[in-house]
Formats: C-alpha cells, structure tokens, sequence
C-alpha cells in the first residue's frame, strides 16, 4: 500500500496570530508536488509545522501519516517515521563535524526503536555510504568534516541539506526553496539530483520561487497557497504560469486571501523597520 | 619506627605539630613562620572586594578541617588523564600527604628531577629554594595563600635542565576525601627545556567532602615549552581555593589546559606573566558545574613585555542552580608595545536557575597594542534543538551534542587526546535532560 500524508483542515497560529487559515493537502509516496506563493503567505510555517516545529500552535486539523494523526508526535517521532524537511534557512551546529552529525542521524532513523546509547551504525559502510552520495553531489569529502553549516555558504547549505535527505532516505520530503542562493549550475545539480534521489521515491513537497529547481521535477500538481490557505491547485502547467507571470492573476481571483496575505506581508514590513 | 596517625587542626598548636613533625630545612621553616604570623594578622576575604563579591564563604570554617598525617588512601586513587598515555613519571598524593612517586631512570639521567616537594625540599633544598614561593606565589595574596604557604604538606616539583626535552608526560594525581590538601605544584622549566605535565585532582567518591587549599607555579625559562593540563574533578562537597601563577620568560611558550569539573565552591586565582619579549601563552579553559556547585575563576594575563602573545578561552556549561563567576583581566604594562592579547568566555546555560557572570576587563597602559575581549552567555538555542530532532535526534541527543559541540572549539585547541577525551567524557555522563 502508498504511503500518505495528509493534511486537513490546517489552522496554526504563532504567539496568537492566526498564519494558516485551513490547508488541505494529500500527497502519495512517489508523487512530487509543488507548492508556489508570494513571501509571507505561509509556505515554511507549513513545513515546519508539518515537522512539528514547537514555536507553531495547531489551533484545528489535523496531519496524518497512513491515517496516524501526528500532531502528538516530536520532531523526533516524525523523522523516525519517515519526514524530512530541508530548511531554507539551516542552522550552524558548531563543533559538530557534518559527518558525525549525520552517522547519529542515520542511525536512529534507520532504527527507530533504537534506545539512546546504543550502538551506531558501522563507520565503514557509512563512511562509503556518506561519500557516495557526496560525490554524487559534488561535494568534496573534506566537506564532512566541517561542522554543520557554521560558516557554509548558501549553496554548500543547501547541497548539505540534499545529502542529508539522500542519506536518510524519508518517505516524504519538504524542500523549502533548496534553490535559492545557488548559482544556474548549482541548481540544474540540484534539480538533478533531488530527481535521483527522491522521484518516484518519496513524497515530493517543493517550495519554490523558480521554474529551475522542478526541471527534472516536474510536478504532477502544484497549489498555491495565498494568505495562509492553499486558494488553486492544478498540474504542472499552473507552475509556469505562476514563474512566468507572477501571482498578478491569482491575488485578483482570490481578493479575500490577497488581504490576509497583504497585512501579513505589511505587518512583517513593519517589524522588519522597527516600526 | 612507624609514626602514628594524627589530625591537625589549623592552629597554631597543630602549626607547631606540623613543623615538629616534618623536620624541613630551615629555610623552609622560616617561610612558614612568616606565612603564619601573616595568616594569623589577615582576615577572610570580605564580600565587599570586588573579588568576592559574588562567591560566599559564610559556611566555610577553618576549624572543620585538619591535616591527616600518615593516612593511608584507601587505594590509588582512579586517575584519568593518563588513559593510553605512556607517562614518565607519577606522583600521588592523598588527603594531602605523600603517597608514592616515581620517575623514569631514563629521566633522571638526563638530569630531571620529578619528586613529591616533601622530597625536594629534603634532597634538592639548593634547586627548590631559589623558586618555592618566591618569584611567583604570592604568600600574602590573602589569607587562603597565607595558610597554604604555612601549611603546604604535599604536592610536587619538577625541574627540567637547560635544552632537555621531555616527551612523555609526567603525572600528578592529588585525592581527597574527607581531609584537607595544601598541595604544592612547582615546575621549573630551565632554558630551551620542553615538557608536559598532566595533573588531576580527584575524589574516590561523587559527593567527597574536603578542603583544597593549593597553589601551583610554573617558571617558564628562556625559549622553553610547557604544556601543563589541570583537571579539577573533587567531589562536590570540596572547598576549593587555589593560587595558579605561571611566569614566561623570553620566547618561551605555555599552552595552559584547565579543566574545573568538581568542587562545591571553587575560588581560583589564575595569572600568567608574560615576563620576558615574545613570550607566549595559550589557555584553554572548560567549565562545567551542576547541582549547588559555585566556580569562580579570576584570571589575569599580565603583559609585562613587549611583542607577546596570550590567548585565553573559556567555556562553561551549567546544570541546574550551579554557579560561575569569570572574571578575565589583561593588563598590559608601559612598556609592553605590539602586545596581542585575547580573552573569551562563553557559557552555556543548561536550565533556568543556573547563573553565569562573566566579566572581563582590560587595563591597558601600552598605546601600540591589539587586545580583544568578548563574553557570550545564553540558554541552547531550541532552533538548534529543532535541528537536530528533525534529523532524528531526540531532545536529550540533540542537547548533548550541541554541548558536546560548544566544547569542541575548546578541545581543537587541545593536542593531548588523553586530554581531550577525559574532558569530553566527564562532560557527556553530566549532561542531562532538560526542559
Ligand atoms: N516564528 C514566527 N514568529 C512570528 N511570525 C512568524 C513566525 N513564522 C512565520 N511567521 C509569519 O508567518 C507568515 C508566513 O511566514 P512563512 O515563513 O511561512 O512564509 P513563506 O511563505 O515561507 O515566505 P517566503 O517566500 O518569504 O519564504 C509571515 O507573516 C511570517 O512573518
Ligand atoms: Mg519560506
């Protein structure tokens, strides 16, 4: 049987303010999904709430894994379960070398029952494993040992990112707009590469601004999410619409959700100015 | 005919016992004479010093304490920096008295002398006297220095001649449980001399009680090379007060690793001297306290000549409702042009109730110089957390690591991995969960 991730209904709130106003979304295990909208209008607080990220409050709804409700579960829980998500903004974890930070990773999300303590994987199928996928990607071996993205650059974090879904091999996975700060030649490696490791695979969830990124990843359904609600979802073709012309048609068609998204956007203006 | 066991207390009756009993060379009894009559015209540290202000000694007593004499230790006590280490050398103290040493013949051939000080005193009486508490132990700092140079009873010293390298790494292992430790730590390091010493302070049992009082000096000849690793792990019941003082002399270079795991109240004056021109010094500093544990360190990197180096780095994590004062102080004299000097303090707090001051401060009367200070202190940051349990690391995991990492800026600066991993793993069994 598929594995689904289903999201009905969705309301979250962060410190009492209402961000997304009821989201629907299915996605089967080997479809890729698109999931395009101006800034501000709620496309990472999807992700991470989807990971459980403690900061967001689910008001109502529900996500869930092959029918389990996951909103009880951790972060922990839920990567164990098969959920990753690759950040748009990674934090650094200083004097935590990449490679280490990944064999404890690996470890517990192949083993999910594994108990703090125990062993971790052997290093020397890990190490050929790591390195595999890092030239796969490109990367330099000495690249593992540096410590998680303290002082990477934005490409480098976001190909660490995809070897690290490479590595742990989810059942689902969110790329919240793992092409922004790559240069034309990273992205086409990029795109490349989340084809071969993730189509037909995994469950695809792309955030992104761009056409590039879903090159080899053409989506079998895109939505778009205006003001905290997911207004339009359609194929592939409403993504080139919304790249090449922008969200001119959509804020029109959906003026309710535009003004939602227009005072949030005009209310993180404002905190960004200290006004 | 073997002496019996006695405990003295620190009056002058015991004082009298002491010097009765140990039978040193004049000149020692003369500067412990001195040091009591100053003990005994001090008082305690005031909480209104700028010094003690935040650590109080209001449940300290003196006469809680006496100085075992010819206790035997219940065994060797367990010692952990020489893990996979081959070392030269070892001297054991317990509960403040001698209890065994030895050092490679090898060593001794080419002129190094590596004894308990009871011993040196006795047998090198011309080597130690020109050093002991003389150039760079303050005896009248204050009354904690006054009553150590009084009542010193144990501890070691080592010297090194001109141009002799010493590659493996000489051992001192102080344990307490219970009593009290004067322990004395001399090395001297003659021109162009090189060596490493490892030294631990150690309670059998987590929770030992006992009174450290000690000093350690380190003389850094001309163009020598010291690495010396302290590794302060007492029980959490010990009251520790501690006077560290290195001078380093001409191109001489020390590499000073410090690690203040234990203790219930520490109190620790740490001053390196940067004597003669480039002159160099690196410490590495690692903190980590839990329950009630108070940590004061008070260190002071004095630039006395021009064009060295000192770099300073402490980190510290805290558990629970613990406690760590830093206080960091470069001081550059006149005269100390193209100084370059550095001092960091970053802590990590590890719950809500645990406090960490950190104060660092420069005084600087060179004009051509380039000193750098910083502090940080802040809870684990839960986006890190986040990180990391996204990645399937549960909290607890996540928590370790982060620690784990935030030393490891510390530890890279660490060469000895015998060093590194005693650190390492005394800190991971401590971490525990948190909210
Ligand atoms: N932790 C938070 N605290 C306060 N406000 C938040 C938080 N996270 C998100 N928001 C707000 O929620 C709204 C949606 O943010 P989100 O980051 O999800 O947008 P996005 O669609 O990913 O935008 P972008 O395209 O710029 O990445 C914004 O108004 C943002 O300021
Ligand atoms: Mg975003």
């Amino acid at each position: 049987m598929t594995d689904v991730l289903e999201i009905q209904d969705l309301h979250v709130s962060v410190e009492g303010k209402p961000i997304l106003r009821g989201v629907n979304l299915l996605i089967r295990r080997g479809e890729t999904h698109a999931l395009m909208g101006p800034n501000g209008s709620g496309k990472s607080t999807l992700g991470l709430v989807i990971m459980g990220h403690p900061n967001y409050e689910v008001t109502s709804g529900s996500i869930k894994l092959n029918g389990q409700e996951l909103l009880e579960a951790g972060p922990d829980e839920r990567a164990r379960q098969g959920l990753f998500m690759a950040f748009q903004r990674p934090v650094a974890i200083p004097g935590v070398k990449l490679a280490d930070f990944m064999r404890h990773a690996t470890t517990n999300v192949r083993n999910p029952d594994r108990k703090e303590g125990e062993e971790l994987i052997a290093m020397r199928e890990f190490r050929k494993e790591l390195r595999s996928n890092m030239d796969q990607l490109k990367m330099d071996h000495e690249f593992a040992r540096r410590y998680v993205n303290d002082g990477f650059s934005g490409g480098e974090m976001k190909r660490a990112e995809i070897l690290q879904m490479a590595m742990l091999q989810p059942k689902f996975a969110i790329l919240d707009e793992t092409d922004s700060g790559l240069d034309a030649d990273a992205v086409r490696l990029a795109s490349q590469s989340i084809a071969e490791i993730g189509r037909d695979k995994m469950g695809l969830l792309i955030i992104t601004h761009h056409d590039k990124l879903l090159e080899h990843n053409p989506p079998e359904y895109t939505h778009v999410i205006l003001g905290g609600r997911i207004v339009e979802s359609g194929g592939v073709e409403l993504a080139n619409e919304l790249y090449s012309k922008g969200y001119e048609r959509i804020r029109q068609q959906y003026p309710d959700a535009n003004a939602v998204n227009q005072s949030m956007e005009e209310e993180d203006a404002s905190q960004v100015l200290g006004t | 005919m073997p002496e019996v066991e006695s405990a003295l207390p620190f009056t002058l009756d015991g004082f009298q016992q002491l010097l009765d009993r140990r039978g040193d060379p004049d000149w020692v009894v003369e500067a412990r004479r001195e040091a009591w009559a100053a003990f005994e015209a001090m008082e305690w540290p005031s909480r209104s010093s700028e010094e003690w202000m935040r650590t109080d000694l209001r449940l300290f007593h003196l006469d809680r304490f006496h100085l075992v004499v010819n206790e035997e230790p219940p065994e060797t006590p367990l010692s952990v920096l020489n893990q996979g280490v081959d070392v030269g050398g070892r001297a054991v103290s317990w509960n403040g008295a001698t209890h065994s040493e030895w050092v490679s013949e090898d060593l001794a051939a080419k002129g190094v002398v590596f004894c308990s000080l009871n011993r040196a005193v006795q047998e090198h009486s011309e080597l130690v006297r020109p050093y002991l508490m003389n150039r760079a132990f303050e005896s009248r700092y204050d009354r904690f220095a006054a009553l150590h140079a009084a009542w010193w009873n144990s501890g070691s010293f080592l010297y090194v001649p001109r141009g002799v390298v010493v590659e493996q790494p000489l051992h001192l292992v102080s344990g307490l449980s219970g009593g009290a430790d004067l322990g004395h730590t001399l090395v001297v390091l003659d021109e162009g001399a090189e060596a490493t010493v490892l030294s631990e302070s150690l309670s059998p049992e987590p929770k030992a009680t006992g009174l450290h009082c000690g000093g350690v000096e380190l003389l850094v000849g001309q163009g020598a090379n010291l690495r010396f690793v302290n590794l302060q792990d007492w029980g959490t019941g010990v009251w520790h007060f501690a006077q560290q003082k290195a001078l380093v002399d001409r191109d001489a270079n020390l590499q000073w690793t410090v690690g203040a795991l234990g203790a219930k109240l520490a109190k620790v004056n740490q001053h390196v001297e940067l004597l003669g021109r480039r002159a160099e010094c690196q410490v590495n500093g690692v903190m980590f306290t839990e329950g009630r544990q108070h940590l004061a360190y008070h260190t002071l990197q004095h630039h006395v000549s021009p064009d060295c180096h000192s770099d300073f780095l402490y980190k510290g994590a805290l558990q629970d409702q613990s406690r760590i004062v830093w206080r960091g102080m470069i001081k550059v004299d006149p005269k100390a042009q193209k100084t370059d000097g550095y001092q960091r303090n970053d802590n990590l707090l590890l719950s809500d109730v645990a406090r960490s001051d950190s104060i660092p401060g420069l005084e600087i009367e060179a004009d051509d110089v380039r000193c750098t200070h910083g502090s940080t202190s802040g809870r684990v940051d839960e986006e890190l957390i986040f990180y990391a349990r996204c990645r399937g690391y549960t909290r607890k995991e996540a928590i370790r690591m982060i620690v784990a990492g935030f030393f490891q800026q510390v530890f890279d600066r660490i060469p000895i991995e015998s060093v590194r991993e005693a650190l390492g793993e005394s800190i991971a069994r401590r971490v525990r969960d948190y909210e």
